[in-house]
């Protein structure tokens, strides 16, 4: 995936989130960290472009401490900001890659400590449909990937690695 | 990312890097302590054994919380009511704990060097909590937690320790963290009460005038006079001592710039520190105690990651 058809995707899931919030009223949209940031950043500037900004609730979760492997090793922390109530609203997980589900689940449970959505939905950029460990799926899919568990998905950013593309290694 | 040791001994044996790391992760936990539900279920498969053959109010408490927030199973242990009263070994009682399956020790002694004792003979990881006047790590990290938070960084900073240096674990931590970081440390306090060859051993300055090593920092940490570690007396009275070396409004007043003023707690107050201080804007130690959870969450975090379950 070219950084073109990377740009055509991302504005088709923007489209597709308005399609079904309209103005983002009671919807809150929250990226994981570290690397669903880039695209969630990305999404947000977009939905600026077509909605009164102040509408805009965006924050960003760090789900490192309700990772079910701790004891297996550590992972590098990152900032979590969520500068509002999520009680009743809409919430929109935004990440790049749904490979076994574990990240979303450990999210789930991460958000739930900040109080109780009216609805929780996932937008994932890449979508590798045949290597979920937990039954969990998205609501808004960037490009579904066919791939086999071993294999690697790598979405590279300009912000952190100078380019716009997305590989299967 | 790991802790280059297994255990929290002292400061001595931890590297730059290792300090850096858990100040890092402590400013992580301290947003999970504003949160609407201030707890996370990092280290439920851990338990945890809170050992405390001497007394605490502050940092037992603190540890007991920090465990609590990251979801891991307590056993607390004083040694009043147990039976090292009826002459178990220190060995003997850890040795059954652990064989209850416990991962970590949390301890302080009053003999200096007993975790390190225990270190050496028992497979959990183990905590420091302070041990006799040897060293006191955790509260060394808090402290430059909060000087961080307050000054933005630890290199060149100027710190004062000021009292009873010679029995005081809280400065050893200190003197050893602040030296490692890039600080720049003076001792201050009564000749008797500072060990004559301090200055080079750790490269610190040493100040037996109260009101110069205040002009001289940027943060004074008070320590409290330790009545119960002294033998014998090393100055002639409390009021003789407050008199010449107690940190009061008048005196902070007087100086040429604000200065920060910490304290490990508990306050002798109206004797190394006044009333008017210890609660004014210029003092961190209510600071202090609020990061101690967030600094000690991340310790126990840092040392149970890793550690595979079998």
């Amino acid at each position: 995936m070219n950084e073109q058809q990377l740009d055509l995707t991302i504005q088709r899931l923007t489209h597709q989130l308005l399609e079904n919030h309209l103005d983002l009223e009671n919807t809150v949209l929250i990226g994981i960290q570290p690397r669903g940031v880039f695209f969630s950043n990305r999404v947000v500037a977009l939905l600026k472009t077509q909605v009164d900004p102040a509408h805009i609730r965006y924050g960003k979760l760090d789900i490192t401490f309700y990772r079910d492997d701790v004891r297996r090793g550590l992972h590098e922390l990152n900032q979590t900001e969520i500068p509002f109530s999520i009680e009743g609203r809409n919430v929109v997980l935004i990440d790049d890659v749904l490979w076994t589900g574990r990240t979303i689940r450990a999210a789930l449970d991460a958000l739930l400590d900040f109080g109780r959505p009216a609805k929780v939905e996932l937008c994932v950029l890449i979508d590798r449909r045949f290597t979920r460990q937990l039954p969990i799926q998205a609501d808004y899919i960037g490009k579904p990937i066919d791939s086999m568990f071993t294999q690697k998905v790598k979405v590279y950013w300009k912000e952190k690695d100078g380019k716009d593309e997305v590989a299967l290694l | 990312m790991q802790l280059s040791t297994p255990h929290l001994l002292g400061i001595r044996d931890l590297q730059p890097g290792d300090i850096q790391l858990i100040l890092d992760t402590a400013t992580q936990f301290k947003e999970v302590l504003q949160r609407p539900i201030k707890k996370v279920p990092t280290l439920r498969d851990v338990t945890i054994v809170n050992l405390f053959y001497e007394n605490s109010t502050r940092t037992r408490i603190s540890f007991e919380l920090a465990e609590k927030r990251l979801s891991a199973d307590i056993i607390n242990f004083t040694a009043s009511g147990s039976s090292a009263a009826k002459g178990e070994t220190l060995l003997d009682t850890v040795n059954n704990i652990l064989s209850m399956k416990v991962d970590m020790v949390v301890m302080r002694h009053s003999a200096s060097g007993a975790p390190h004792f225990l270190a050496r003979h028992i497979p959990a990881a183990i905590v420091n909590a302070g041990d006799g006047i040897n060293e006191h790590p955790t509260q060394a990290l808090l402290d430059a937690f909060s000087i961080r938070e307050k000054l933005g960084s630890l290199a060149g900073r100027k710190v004062a320790i000021i009292g009873d240096i010679m029995h005081s674990r809280v400065a050893l931590s200190n003197i050893y963290l602040l030296k490692k970081m890039g600080a720049e440390v003076t001792v201050a306090g009564p000749p008797t009460l500072i060990p004559v060859h301090i200055r080079e051993a750790f490269d610190v300055r040493v100040e037996y005038n109260l009101r110069k090593a205040l002009e001289w920092c940027d943060v004074a940490n008070v320590l409290r006079i330790q009545l119960e570690r002294q033998n014998q007396p090393l100055f002639s009275s409390l009021r003789e001592y407050s008199l010449a070396y107690g940190v009061n409004k008048r005196l902070l007043d007087s100086l040429s710039k604000e200065i920060v003023i910490m304290h490990p707690g508990p306050i002798n107050r109206g004797v190394e520190l006044d009333s008017d201080v210890a609660d004014s804007k210029q003092s961190l130690i209510l600071h202090q105690v609020e990061n101690g959870v967030a600094v000690r969450m991340a310790v126990l975090y840092l040392l149970a990651g890793g550690q595979s379950s079998n």
